[in-house]
């Protein structure tokens, strides 16, 4: 069987050709592996199509934006990155034939129900939240956790532990013990 | 728009991410939910395995002369704190951190629609209370981009040893664990 047809592969095989990766995009691309800003520069330019003049007075869009006179692009490096994830991913599970169709993870539904207005409500907001601290920390777990891990920044480390400390604290309250246990 | 050269060497780095998360099953809500949890480790796994072949490769090209540069982020420990204390709550909720949680639109998640909307709203707000937290928080413990190695004077080829050897014990000792634990013994 091919090594692509393959469901699954080890995180050892998987962390090494991420590592692998960085080599190239630090080598060959003069950058680190990211997706966080991304958000920034899309709703940005979302809102600049609606409001522009509003845009042009955030001083957070337009460190990533530029200014009227000195537009910096928001098509670039990381923004073809973060679109092509989704596609790079769809690949491998057709590959492996393991896409899943998942509107109400299972462990959510045991603890809070089969409702999917509930489970869209709060990954909403957890997703806002999250990106809400990335950008407060100035990355994310790609960005901070992996490129700066990897570099020994102190701010990845710093940032990487706090989340790890938050993420099991919130997942235990929310699911505690009988969530460890499930299947 | 950058050049279609940049463009396209992101997007093929876009490409080979999202399908490397997806076959680390990183894609997955029960993953990451599973490694706050202390229940799947494979997160961790991937991570420290992936800092300590990418980060020996990177400052080993450098120490070869290599012209590659370091892009270090800027140290405030109170953002990146407070900001990664948030982050975590949220990726506990959501179960996908961003990059996982765009891959896993193309891993049928239907789900991570709906946290890939809230990352892009959370990013509008964080927009208009920048100016906030600029003043108040980022300003503290604000040491600009340092390193570990750089700031406390040991060697990074230190730290890689002993996070390689915190990963080969801590991960061989997670192994027997796990095989008990898929094992139980009949009562």
């Amino acid at each position: 069987m091919s090594i692509f047809a393959k469901a699954r592969w080890s995180p050892y095989v998987v962390g090494a050709l991420l590592g692998v990766l960085s080599w190239v995009t630090f080598a060959t691309m003069d950058k680190a592996l990211g997706t966080s800003t991304t958000m920034v520069r899309a709703v940005g330019v979302a809102e600049r199509a609606v409001a522009p003049e509003h845009v042009a007075g955030n001083a957070y869009f337009t460190k990533y934006l530029g200014t009227e006179d000195k537009p910096k692009p928001w098509f670039e490096w990381q923004f073809a990155l973060v679109l092509m994830l989704p596609v790079g991913a769809f690949i491998a599970a057709k590959l492996g034939k393991s896409q899943i169709r998942e509107s109400v993870p299972d462990l959510w539904r045991e603890k809070f129900g089969p409702s999917k207005a509930k489970r869209w409500a709060v990954a909403f907001g957890a997703g806002a939240l999250m990106i809400f601290g990335a950008r407060m920390a100035g990355g994310c777990t790609s960005g901070h956790g992996l490129s700066g891990g990897l570099q020994l920044a102190v701010s990845g480390w710093l940032f990487t532990g706090a989340l790890f400390a938050a993420g099991a604290a919130t997942a235990w309250a929310a699911y505690g013990r009988k969530g460890a246990n499930h299947g | 728009m950058a050049d279609p050269k940049t463009l396209f060497f992101g997007a093929l780095v876009g490409l080979v991410f999202g399908f490397l998360l997806q076959k680390g099953g990183l894609t997955r809500f029960r993953t990451i939910v599973g490694q706050f949890l202390f229940k799947d480790f494979t997160m961790l796994k991937t991570m420290i395995t992936a800092m300590i072949v990418g980060g020996i490769g990177i400052y080993a090209m450098r120490a070869g002369g290599a012209d590659v540069a370091l892009h270090i982020k800027s140290t405030a420990v109170l953002g990146n704190v407070v900001g990664g204390l948030l982050f975590g709550v949220g990726m506990a909720l959501l179960g996908y951190c961003p990059g996982t949680g765009v891959a896993a639109l193309g891993d049928g998640s239907r789900h991570a629609w709906a946290g890939v909307l809230g990352m892009l709203g959370g990013a509008a707000i964080y927009a208009e209370a920048y100016p906030w937290v600029k003043a108040n928080l980022l300003g503290i413990g604000a040491y600009g981009k340092v390193t570990l190695p750089g700031s406390t004077g040991v060697t990074e080829w230190l730290y890689f040893a002993v996070l390689l050897a915190a990963a080969v014990i801590g991960f061989r000792a997670l192994r027997s664990f796990e095989r008990r634990r898929q094992q139980p013994t009949a009562p």
